[in-house]
């Protein structure tokens, strides 16, 4: 099974549209991190010009971790359009050169084959997401250095202690690698459908578009359907960032407001990947090659 | 007698065009009490109350300097104080000697019998418009203050006293002040679909906001750098 996973990571290595979504994602990161160290108290001031009227802040709101929170909800609802460049070409890009027929007549199962190209594209995302965490969290802590994070929300506002944040972030990270490997699961499944690599690239992407409209409208007929769209659970990340109070409005420190709505988005996603992923086993195993 | 006469009118008109207020003997005895402290350094503990803000209990250090140079510093943190609010202590009310003094009667307050006063600015460049205090005529000490600014809405301030009362330093301060909606469109936070949360919100919409600073200890007349301030 490991020669077969090594393949699949050569292959994917090999490549240089692999390297296109490191080098989007650092390029991005790089443009807001320079933004905001030039123009960040512009930034800043124009969202808490409400906290002002009432409150005078003193500290460094604009600190490394605030900055990683920012890129974050920016970057992680586009990575997932970035993962689909690799996961959906897993199987459609070997039909396309016809190299399909060559893998499936070497001694491993079907099965084996489906397990080991997912697991190389798994690596490819988590180790896309690893160098988003590394310019995110660890460079903006590097330029913007580290405080509280002041977390403005629409309707309010969360101060988190900065010796409470990092194992946020790396709870916010292990969340996003269950919602990317969704993504990766959904771009595989497409690639099994098709004998083209655009197909299905453009297929995962349409489809992420789609049901990300679909969970952020605020429409009761599609209300219904929301809590069983994968898009829907992406986004809950957000929920280590959210803090319990006590009955005294006192945040309490290393608590989690909604640990239930977390561990359910985990469980629809890998039932998601699950799903995704025994499908296309399933019509791999029926596959007639034809290219 | 007419050249005394002279001397006296002539002292009336000079004080009275100096704008000279007169002082309550309890004010006095308040202002006596308090200029014991030049300045001071206190460490605590901050608790933050507004409805749409989240935070921990902090520890803080309030460095304050005569005649009403006052710093709060959270350690290591960020802190939200109610604006404009906090420098309007006791001392920065008292300091200035710029103000007339009524009597409001007594009032009992937590089982003290406490004498009301109310101070009216007579510089009109002072923030504030009208401040009423509530002191202990015994033992000199203000136990509530409710100030309204020109500019910063109306602040109610509580206090209570322990180890350091004979330098009228408080134990417990409690900051009362309206607070403003807050609301930042769903666009920027990019949080869409949370609507029972904002229900929730808009119900206690209005509600005044409190600080409370709870006071370990006080390192009195030390010097404190003005760099700090």
């Amino acid at each position: 099974m490991w020669s077969l996973i090594s393949v699949e990571l050569y292959k994917i290595f090999r490549r240089p549209r692999t390297y296109i979504s490191f080098g989007a994602i650092a390029a991005l990161i790089i443009v807001v991190q320079l933004g905001l160290k030039i123009d960040g108290s512009a930034y800043a001031a124009f969202l808490m010009k409400d906290i002002n009227d009432t409150l005078t802040v003193d500290g460094k709101i604009l600190n490394g971790y605030l900055i990683c929170y920012i890129l974050l909800q920016l970057l992680l609802v586009h990575v997932p359009l970035l993962v689909a460049l690799i996961a959906a070409d897993m199987f459609s890009g070997e039909a396309n050169l016809g190299t399909l027929r060559l893998l499936f007549s070497t001694p491993s199962s079907r099965t084996k084959w489906v397990f080991a190209k997912f697991i190389a594209a798994s690596v490819y995302t988590i180790l896309l997401l690893l160098w988003l965490a590394f310019l995110a969290l660890l460079v903006s802590m590097w330029v913007f250095g580290t405080d509280d994070l002041f977390l403005m929300k629409s309707n309010y506002v969360v101060v988190i202690e900065q010796k409470d944040v990092l194992w946020r972030y790396l709870g916010a990270f292990v969340f996003a690698s269950f919602s990317l490997l969704t993504v990766t699961s959904l771009g595989f499944l497409m690639s099994t459908l098709s004998n083209n690599s655009i197909g299905p690239i453009v297929g995962t992407m349409s489809a992420i578009v789609f049901f990300t409209i679909l969970s952020t409208l605020n429409i009761p007929l599609y209300n219904t359907i929301k809590p069983y769209l994968f898009t829907t659970h992406m986004n809950n990340w957000k929920e280590f960032f959210d803090i319990k109070v006590n009955a005294n409005n006192e945040a309490i420190t290393g608590t989690i407001l909604n640990v239930s709505k977390i561990q359910s988005s985990l469980w629809v996603l890998t039932l998601h990947i699950i799903l995704f992923l025994g499908a296309s086993v399933i019509i791999i195993k029926k596959k007639d090659i034809l290219s | 007698m007419k050249k005394i006469l002279i001397v006296l009118f002539s002292c009336l008109i000079f004080f009275k065009s100096n704008g000279f207020a007169q002082v309550d003997p309890l004010i006095e005895r308040v202002s006596q009490k308090l200029a014991l402290v030049n300045d001071y350094v206190a460490e605590g503990t901050m608790k933050t109350d507004v409805y749409f803000i989240k935070a921990s209990l902090g520890k803080v250090k309030v460095y304050f300097k005569k005649p009403n140079l006052l710093k709060i510093k959270k350690e290591g943190g960020i802190s939200l104080l109610p604006k404009g609010g906090v420098s309007l202590s006791i001392n920065t009310l008292l300091n200035t000697k710029q103000y007339n003094t009524i009597q409001a009667g007594t009032q009992l307050i937590n089982g003290k019998i406490l004498t009301v006063l109310k101070l009216i600015p007579n510089d009109e460049n002072l923030d504030w418009v009208i401040s009423t205090l509530w002191i202990d005529p015994i033992d000199a000490l203000v136990y509530k203050t409710a100030t309204t600014t020109k500019e910063n809405g109306s602040y109610e301030i509580n206090l209570q006293y322990g180890a350091y009362a004979k330098y009228g330093l408080a134990s417990k301060i409690v900051f009362s002040f309206n607070t403003k909606d807050y609301k930042l469109p769903n666009g920027i936070t990019l949080e869409f679909g949370d609507e029972e949360v904002a229900a929730k919100q808009k119900l206690l919409k209005n509600k005044r906001g409190k600080i409370e600073i709870t006071y370990n200890n006080y390192t009195i007349n030390k010097g404190i750098p003005n760099s700090i301030l």
